[in-house]
C-alpha cells in the first residue's frame, strides 16, 4: 500500500486519476481506517488531503462562509462566528464521537462516506451547503443532497475531491438546528436526524425555510414538504404539527438493528418538531 | 477441614481508610501490561476461523492451501485435539463438563452457533495469518436452527445434542431434546399457601442474552519447549483453573503448564474458561515457536459467554397485610450450545431475600444455537428477580402498602430458612430496607412523566480454595503474592490493607502482587464475589503466621519463652513487666537480623475459605420517560447495601456504581440481535448499547455493615449483588412514570414507545 500527502489539489486529483488499483482519499481516517481493518476496503494508495491549505480552511467573505471539507469538528466548534451564524451544522458537528474523534474527523469524510446517518450531513443540507468539486475534468459544484446517493455511494467520479462548502449568506433573524435520536447520550449513530433552517420576516412569519432528514432513508433527505409546512406561518402548533406530519410521510426507512421502520417514521416527525422549535428560538434571538 | 477465622470487633488503624490502589499508577500512565501488551522475540501470530452458521454438520475441513502460503507455521483443526469424556468440573460460579469445553473451543461434529471455531492458524505476522484464515475450506451441511429457548423446548424443534436427555426428570424420557436440565427447589405447599392468599398475581418476563461487556478483548500467548513444558500469558479471573482445563484438554501434566495472569481489563465472570489457550499452546507446540492470539471485538462478542436469555413465569400470593403466603416461579433459561447455564442459581436466587413457608421454583436449562452462555455477575439472579419485584410493585400498589414496607413484611432475617437448604445468620436484608425509608433520595420531589421504582436483590458468595505466601523483607517491608487475580475491583488494596492492619505497619510498607501458578498452590477463580473474604482471610492466616515467627525471634533474642512476647504496632513487645524489661523490637530490626535468629520469615496460607456471608441490597431509581419517543433517561440512583465491612470504602462504592451502571445498559438497551439464519447482527459496542458516562447520573451509595461473623474483619462479598436489582427497579420506576408495565427487557425506546402507542389504544393495563 501507498501512503501520499500531497500539497496541491493539483497533485492529489492526479494522483487519484493516475492510480492503478484501488486509491481513496484519506481524510480524519475515522471511517476509512475502521473499513481497513475489517476487511472491507482494501487500497494500495492513500491520498491523504490534510496537507492541502484550501481544505483546511474556515473562510467568510462578505457573509458567506466557505469551509474546507478537511476541516474537523472540533475546528468548526471552536469558529466563534460560524457557531454564531450556523449552530444547527455545529449541532451536528458536535455529535460524532467523542472529543478524540472530532480532533480527526473532517465535514468532508462525514459526507462522502455516505452514512445514511451522517450527523454533519442534514444541517448542511439544510442550510443550502453547495459541495465545490475538483477532479480529473476540472471544478463543478453540486448541492450537498446530491453528493451521497445510497449507503457508501456517492455520485463523485474517480479521481473526484470535495474541496470545500459554501455557504449561503445568511439574513437576519435565520436560524438553524439539527437533532438526533440516539438510545445513549453518545457515542452512537443516528436512528433518525433532522436538520431545520428557517428565517423569519420582520414580522415574525417564516418567509424561508429548509428541512433534511437522515437515517429515514438510502441517503440524507432534503424534504420541501416539510419546508413548505412552516413558509408563510408564525411556526405555531399547527405548523409544527403539519412538519411533523411532513417529514414522517418522507421517510422510507428499513427495519434493522439501529432501529423499526415505524419507530423511525414516527421519531422523526417527532424530532422535526423538536428542531424546528430550536431553530425557531435562534431565529428570534438574532 | 476448612478455615473460618472468627469476626473480632476492633479499632482499626488501616482498614476502612482509602489509600491508593497499588495498580494505580501504571493504569493510569499506561504501564500496566494487559494480555495483549505481552509478546515474546520470535512470536506469530494466531487467527481463528469460525462458523457462519448457526447450526451445521461439519464435514470436511481443508487446510491445505493454508498451509501452503507462505508464512504459516501451524494449522489446527478438532484432528488436533483428543476427544473428551462427560467429566464436570467447576470453573467459577457455573459447572462445565470436558466433553462440551473442547468441542466449544474447537466444533467437532457439528457447528452450534455463529462463530463457533472450527479451525486456528499461527503465521508469521496478523496479515498472513488472516489471509491464510480466509483459504481454510469448510464443507458444511447447513441445519435448521433455534435461538428461542422457549421454541427450543417444543416437539418438534431442531436437535443441537442428539444423545441429550433431560436429567432431573422421573422418569427420564426416552427421546432426546433441548431441555438439558430441569432443576427443583421446594419448600411447604404451595397449593395451600395461594389457598390463603387474599391476591393472587401470576405474570410472564422475557429477557435478552447480555454479553460481560468487559473492556479488554480476551488475549493469550502461549509458548512450548522441546521438552514439553508450556508457558502460556493469558488474561483470566483464574489461571490455576485455566491451567487445570488445558491440562485436561491436552492430556497434560499439571506441572508442565505455567499460566501466568496478565492485568486484567474485566471479566466480570466471562473470564473463567479457556477459548484461546488450548489453541495457542497446540498451535505453539506443532511450530515450535511462541503464538499469540488476540480477539477482536467482534470475536469476543460471538464466541464468549453472554448469559442466558430466559423466559420466566412467576406467581405470588399475598393477604391484604402484604404477607406472602406462597410463591412459585418456573425459570426456561438458555444455557447456549451447551449445557450449564447459570439457572441453578437463579432458581435459589429467585425468592431469597423473603422469609416464605411455600416456595416452588422449576429452572429449565435449554441448549440453542448461540454461544454457550458464561457467568455474569450474579449469574442468573437479575434476571430470575425482575419478574419477583415486578409482581411485588404490583401487589404494593394494588394493596396500597409501600413498596419498601411491603418488603420489610415478608424480609428474611437471621434464622430464615431459605428453600434450598441453609439457614441464614446475621444478615443485612432489613438493615437496607430501613436505609432505604430514610434515605432523602425517597424525598426528591418528582417532574410530569417522571417516576421512582425500588428493588431488591440477594447472593450466596463463595469462599473456596485459596493461597497466599507472605514475605517480610530484610528491610522489615512486606511482599504479599496472592493466588486470588485483582479483575480490577482493587483487592490488592484491601489485600495490602488487611495486612498492614495484621502487622502493625503502614499499608505502604505491603506490596502486593498476583502469583503465577508456579509461585502458590491452587487458588480458585475470581468468582462468587470471593475475592475479598477469601483472599482475606488467608492474607490474616499468613500475617499471624509470620507475626508468630516474629514473636519467636524476639524470645530468642530476648532468652524468654515465646509466650511471654505479644506483637503491638508493629512490635514484639514484652507481654507483661514479669517477662522482663526489653526495648520493643520493630518488624525491621528482627527482619535485619532474621538470618542470624532462624532464616527469612514469612506467611503462608493454604487454606478452604468457608463461611462466605450472603449479601443484600436495596435500589431506587428516577426515570424519567419521553412519551414521544419512548427515551428512559435515569435521573438519580441509589444503591444501599450490607458489605458486612468496607475494607476500602472507595472501592466498595466503585463496586456498587459499577454493578448498577451494568444493571442499567442491561435494563435499558443491550440486547444480542440475531437475524432469521441465525447470525448475530450487532457484534460491536456501536450497536451493542452498554452505557456511556453521560448516559448515568452519578450512582448514590450507602454502605451498611452488619459483620460477617465468620470473617475476622466481618467482609461479605460485594462484587455481585449491585447488578441484581436495576432492571426490576427501573421497570418498576416506569411503571410509577408513565403507568405501563414492562415485562420485557430491554426497554429500549422502539419497544417503550410501542407499548405507550399500545396503552393508548387501550391494550394496557
Ligand atoms: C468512535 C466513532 C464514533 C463516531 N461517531 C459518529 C457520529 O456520532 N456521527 C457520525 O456521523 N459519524 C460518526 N463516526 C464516523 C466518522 O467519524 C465520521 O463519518 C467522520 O466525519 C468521517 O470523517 P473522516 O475525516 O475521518 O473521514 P475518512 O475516514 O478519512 O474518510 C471517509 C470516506 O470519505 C472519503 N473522503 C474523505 N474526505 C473526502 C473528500 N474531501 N473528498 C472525497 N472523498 C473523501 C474517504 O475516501 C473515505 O471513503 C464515528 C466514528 C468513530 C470511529
Amino acid at each position: 500500500m501507498r501512503y501520499e500527502a500531497p500539497g496541491s489539489l493539483d497533485a492529489a486529483t492526479r494522483l487519484l486519476a493516475d492510480a492503478e488499483g484501488a486509491a481513496r482519499v484519506l481524510a480524519g481516517g475515522t471511517d476509512l481506517l475502521i473499513q481497513m481493518r475489517g476487511d472491507i476496503v482494501e487500497p494500495e494508495l492513500l491520498v491523504d488531503i490534510k496537507n492541502i491549505d484550501e481544505m483546511r480552511e474556515i473562510a467568510e467573505e462578505q457573509g458567506r462562509f466557505r469551509i474546507g471539507a478537511a476541516v474537523t469538528g472540533m475546528e468548526i466548534m471552536e469558529h466563534e462566528a460560524f457557531n454564531a451564524a450556523w449552530p444547527g451544522i455545529v449541532d451536528g458537528a458536535k455529535l460524532i464521537g467523542s472529543i478524540q474523534i472530532r480532533g480527526r474527523a473532517t465535514l468532508g469524510g462525514n459526507l462522502c462516506n455516505a452514512s445514511p446517518a451522517a450527523d454533519s450531513v442534514p444541517a448542511l443540507i439544510a442550510a443550502g451547503a453547495v459541495a465545490s468539486v475538483i477532479g480529473p475534468d476540472g471544478r463543478r459544484s453540486a448541492p450537498v443532497e446530491e453528493i451521497a446517493t445510497g449507503p457508501g455511494q456517492t455520485s463523485l467520479k474517480t479521481g473526484e475531491i470535495v474541496v470545500s462548502f459554501d455557504l449561503p449568506e445568511r439574513p437576519p433573524r435565520s436560524g438553524d438546528a439539527y437533532l438526533r435520536f440516539t438510545p445513549r447520550t453518545e457515542m452512537d449513530i443516528a436512528v433518525v436526524g433532522v436538520g431545520v433552517n428557517l428565517t423569519l420576516d420582520g414580522s415574525g412569519v417564516c418567509s424561508a425555510a429548509r428541512v433534511s432528514l437522515g437515517a429515514v432513508a438510502e441517503r440524507p433527505l432534503s424534504v420541501e414538504e416539510a419546508a413548505a409546512a412552516l413558509v408563510g406561518t408564525r411556526v405555531d402548533d399547527d405548523a409544527l404539527a403539519k412538519l411533523s406530519k411532513a417529514a414522517s410521510e418522507a421517510c422510507r426507512p428499513i427495519d434493522d438493528k439501529r432501529g423499526t421502520k415505524e419507530f423511525r417514521i414516527e421519531v422523526a416527525g417527532v424530532l422535526a418538531e423538536r428542531a424546528a422549535r430550536i431553530a425557531l428560538e435562534r431565529a428570534e434571538q438574532r | 477441614m476448612a478455615t473460618m477465622l472468627k469476626y473480632e470487633d476492633k479499632d482499626l488503624k488501616v482498614v476502612g481508610t482509602r489509600p491508593i490502589r497499588p495498580d494505580g499508577v501504571d493504569k493510569v500512565t499506561g504501564r500496566a501490561r494487559y494480555g495483549a501488551d505481552i509478546n515474546l522475540p520470535g512470536q506469530l501470530y494466531g487467527r481463528v476461523v469460525r462458523s457462519p452458521h448457526a447450526h451445521a454438520r461439519v464435514l470436511a475441513i481443508r487446510t491445505d492451501k493454508a498451509e501452503a502460503l507462505k508464512g504459516v507455521k501451524a494449522v489446527v483443526t478438532r484432528d488436533d485435539f483428543p476427544e473428551m469424556p462427560v467429566e464436570f468440573a467447576a470453573a467459577g460460579e457455573l459447572i462445565v463438563n470436558f466433553r462440551d469445553v473442547t468441542r466449544n473451543m474447537m466444533a467437532r461434529e457439528k457447528v452450534l452457533y455463529d462463530g463457533h471455531p472450527v479451525a486456528a492458524v499461527a503465521a508469521t505476522s496478523d496479515a498472513v495469518a488472516r489471509r491464510a484464515a480466509r483459504l481454510i475450506e469448510v464443507d458444511y451441511e447447513v441445519l435448521p436452527h433455534v435461538i428461542d429457548p422457549v421454541q427450543a423446548m417444543a416437539e418438534d424443534a431442531p436437535l443441537l445434542h442428539e444423545e441429550q436427555i433431560t436429567e432431573g426428570v422421573d422418569p427420564a424420557p426416552e427421546k432426546p431434546s433441548n431441555l438439558a436440565k430441569v432443576f427443583n427447589f421446594a419448600k411447604g405447599d404451595v397449593e395451600k399457601g395461594f389457598a390463603e392468599a387474599d391476591l393472587v398475581i401470576e405474570r410472564e418476563f422475557n429477557t435478552k442474552p447480555v454479553h460481560q461487556g468487559y473492556i479488554e478483548p480476551q488475549a493469550s500467548l502461549a509458548s512450548y519447549t522441546e521438552d514439553g513444558q508450556v508457558e502460556v500469558y493469558t488474561a483470566t479471573q483464574g489461571h490455576f483453573v485455566i491451567r487445570a482445563q488445558c491440562a485436561k484438554l491436552l492430556q497434560m501434566d499439571i506441572s508442565k503448564i505455567r499460566v501466568i495472569p496478565t492485568e486484567l481489563g474485566g471479566g466480570f465472570g466471562g473470564k473463567n474458561n479457556v477459548y484461546l489457550e488450548p489453541l495457542a499452546i497446540v498451535l505453539s507446540r506443532k511450530s515450535n515457536r511462541p503464538v499469540k492470539m488476540t480477539m477482536s471485538r467482534e470475536d469476543v462478542f460471538r464466541s464468549t459467554g453472554p448469559t442466558s436469555g430466559a423466559h420466566t413465569r412467576i406467581k405470588i400470593g399475598c393477604r391484604k397485610d402484604g404477607r406472602i403466603t406462597a410463591a412459585e416461579a418456573q425459570l426456561d433459561f438458555q444455557a447456549g450450545a451447551f449445557a450449564g447455564s447459570s439457572v441453578p442459581m437463579a432458581s435459589m436466587c429467585t425468592f431469597t431475600r423473603y422469609d416464605l413457608e411455600n416456595v416452588k421454583v422449576t429452572g429449565n436449562d435449554i441448549t440453542v444455537n448461540r454461544p454457550k452462555v458464561a457467568a455474569y455477575r450474579a449469574p442468573g439472579a437479575p434476571i430470575s428477580i425482575f419478574g419477583v419485584e415486578s409482581i411485588l410493585d404490583e401487589m404494593a400498589i394494588e394493596l396500597g402498602i409501600d413498596p419498601i414496607e411491603l418488603r420489610m413484611r415478608n424480609a428474611a432475617k437471621e434464622g430464615t430458612q431459605t428453600y434450598y437448604g441453609p439457614t441464614f445468620g446475621p444478615i443485612g436484608y432489613e438493615d437496607t430496607l430501613k436505609k432505604a425509608l430514610e434515605h432523602p433520595h425517597l424525598k426528591e420531589p418528582l417532574g410530569p412523566d417522571q417516576g421512582r421504582g425500588i428493588a431488591t436483590g440477594f447472593w450466596f458468595n463463595i469462599g473456596k480454595e485459596t493461597t497466599t505466601t507472605l514475605n517480610v523483607n530484610e528491610d522489615g517491608t512486606v511482599t504479599v503474592i496472592l493466588g486470588t487475580i485483582d479483575v480490577a475491583g482493587g483487592s490488592r488494596a484491601a489485600m495490602a490493607m488487611m495486612v498492614a492492619e495484621e502487622l502493625g505497619i503502614d499499608v505502604d510498607r505491603v506490596r502486593p502482587q498476583i502469583g503465577d501458578t508456579q509461585a502458590l498452590g491452587f487458588n480458585f477463580v475470581t468468582a462468587g464475589s470471593r475475592g475479598t473474604f477469601a483472599s482475606g482471610m488467608a492474607v490474616t492466616v499468613a500475617a499471624r503466621k509470620a507475626i508468630d515467627t516474629m514473636r519467636e525471634r524476639a524470645a530468642r533474642t530476648w532468652d524468654v519463652p515465646v509466650d511471654g512476647v505479644v506483637w503491638e504496632d508493629g512490635h514484639a513487645r514484652p507481654a507483661s513487666s514479669n517477662v522482663g524489661e526489653f526495648e520493643p523490637l520493630s518488624i525491621a530490626e528482627i527482619a535485619r537480623k532474621s538470618g542470624m535468629t532462624g532464616g527469612p520469615i514469612a506467611g503462608h496460607a493454604e487454606i478452604t475459605a468457608e463461611g462466605a456471608g450472603p449479601g443484600f441490597g436495596t435500589h431506587i431509581v428516577d426515570v424519567e420517560v419521553d412519551r414521544k419517543t419512548g427515551l428512559v433517561k435515569i435521573l438519580r440512583y441509589t444503591v444501599i447495601q450490607d458489605t458486612g465491612k468496607a475494607i476500602h470504602p472507595a472501592y466498595v462504592e466503585g463496586q456498587f456504581q459499577g454493578g448498577a451502571v451494568q444493571g442499567i445498559g442491561w435494563a435499558l438497551n443491550e440486547e444480542y440481535i440475531y437475524d432469521e439464519n441465525g447470525t448475530l447482527q450487532n457484534p460491536g459496542f456501536l450497536d451493542y448499547r452498554v452505557p456511556v458516562a453521560s448516559d448515568v447520573p452519578f450512582i448514590g451509595t450507602e454502605i451498611v455493615e452488619v459483620p460477617n461473623p465468620n470473617h475476622p474483619y466481618g467482609v461479605r462479598g460485594i462484587g455481585e449483588v449491585p447488578i441484581i436489582p436495576p432492571i426490576a427497579a427501573i421497570s418498576n420506576a416506569i411503571h410509577d412514570a408513565i403507568g405501563i408495565r414492562l415485562r420485557e427487557q430491554p426497554m429500549s425506546p422502539p419497544k417503550v414507545l410501542k407499548a405507550i402507542r399500545e396503552a393508548g389504544n387501550g391494550a394496557a393495563e
